[in-house]
């Protein structure tokens, strides 16, 4: 606790002041805000892991290749058009 | 302290890095091939690349007293283009009997796309033939978790691929169980935003174990931090690790793995 308290503390400011500044913000949140939302009750489990379970949430779960790259980036969450449904599809 | 860096983009950096790695007690580097950030416009752009990998920047490094040390691959973020790909293999072999070559990395997926999937069986049919260490790259974000998958799928499939001499790096809390319990080395990579941190690094060491894991930087030219190896080495000593089990983890294990290449050697270094 005296190691990390201080610093959970702040990072737990850091997303609390993030999801606000969004909310202030124009325009419309994409599924990246979704995914974040669907995330955290993963953080008021009992018991860990938390860390894996919430990278798992923000994973692409599909498991067959995509046929071909169409950009060079990830984005932190799985856009709702690729991963499962065009996975499957190929 | 003394460490590895097993995984640094030098030719990124500036020679204050090599100054302060080498302050901060590395004893040896090793630089995959990487992106540039753009996409190399022909197979000479490579051949260069190549060349500044084997020769160059090991002359640079030595200016510091660092041994430096590659690995030769079509980074998977120019792999989609599989014909272009596949001519950038083609000379590859030429360079392998340079001295400071240690194997094929760092190669893998990026987007997990078909070509990028073919690209990859293609560099580990090389690494086989040249009996060479592999260095894998796993893919960023939401793109990990499958690609660790496909990427472990490949290696078990091939018969030949020995997965002690297989380090999959950038592993996270959600994969790096898989890449251990099939007997591959994990790497965790020590970035300021994506990937991981020291404390979480830590945190995976207590977990694990310390049994064929390394710790490294990835430093390149976006966001990273040169220094996050012996930064966390700091963060272990802080929760109670000793001085030996730091020194482990940071110095030890690299080594092992590295020195399963001939070519690997780095000057008597006191623990």
């Amino acid at each position: 606790m005296d190691l990390y308290f201080i610093a959970a503390r702040h990072q737990l400011l850091e997303l609390a002041a993030f999801l606000d500044r969004v909310e202030r913000a124009e325009g419309t949140a994409d599924f990246r805000l979704a995914a974040l939302r669907r995330a955290l009750p993963l953080l008021q489990r009992s018991r860990g892991p938390r860390v894996a379970k919430i990278l798992t949430a923000l994973s692409d779960s599909s498991r067959h290749p995509i046929p071909r790259a169409t950009t060079k980036s990830a984005c932190g969450a799985c856009p709702p058009a690729s991963g499962r449904r065009r996975a499957a599809k190929s | 302290m003394r460490y590895i860096e097993p995984h640094a983009h030098m030719v990124s950096r500036t020679t204050d890095d090599y100054r302060a790695m080498v302050a901060a007690g590395c004893a040896a580097v090793t630089e995959p091939a990487f992106w540039a950030g753009f996409d190399r416009s022909s197979v000479d752009a490579f051949y260069d690349y190549f060349c500044q990998l084997t020769d160059y920047e090991p002359r640079r490094a030595t200016r510091y007293g660092l041994p430096h040390y590659c690995w030769l691959c079509v980074n998977p973020k120019e792999s989609e283009d599989a014909g272009f790909a596949r001519e950038v293999l083609k000379i590859i072999p030429e360079f392998l009997p340079r001295p400071t070559v240690l194997g094929i990395g760092e190669i893998g997926l990026n987007k997990n796309s078909r070509n990028e999937l073919a690209i990859l069986e293609e560099h580990i049919e090389l690494a086989v033939k040249y009996d060479l260490l592999i260095l894998v790259h796993t893919p960023h974000l939401e793109d990990k978790l499958k690609g660790t998958r496909l990427t472990l799928d490949v290696l078990k499939a091939h018969s030949k691929v020995r997965p002690e001499r297989v380090i999959i790096d950038h592993v996270e809390e959600h994969t790096i169980a898989m890449v251990l319990e099939a007997g591959f080395w994990a790497g965790i990579t020590l970035y300021p935003d994506s990937k991981v941190s020291p404390a979480r690094a830590v945190d995976m060491l207590e977990v694990y174990g310390p049994e064929r894991l390394w710790l490294n930087s990835a430093c390149d030219w976006g966001h990273s931090i040169p220094l996050n190896v012996p930064y966390t080495a700091m963060e272990m000593r802080r929760r109670g690790h000793t001085v030996a089990e730091v020194d482990r983890i940071i110095f030890q294990n690299p080594c092992r793995f590295l020195r399963q290449s001939p070519r690997f050697e780095i000057p008597e270094v006191p623990g």
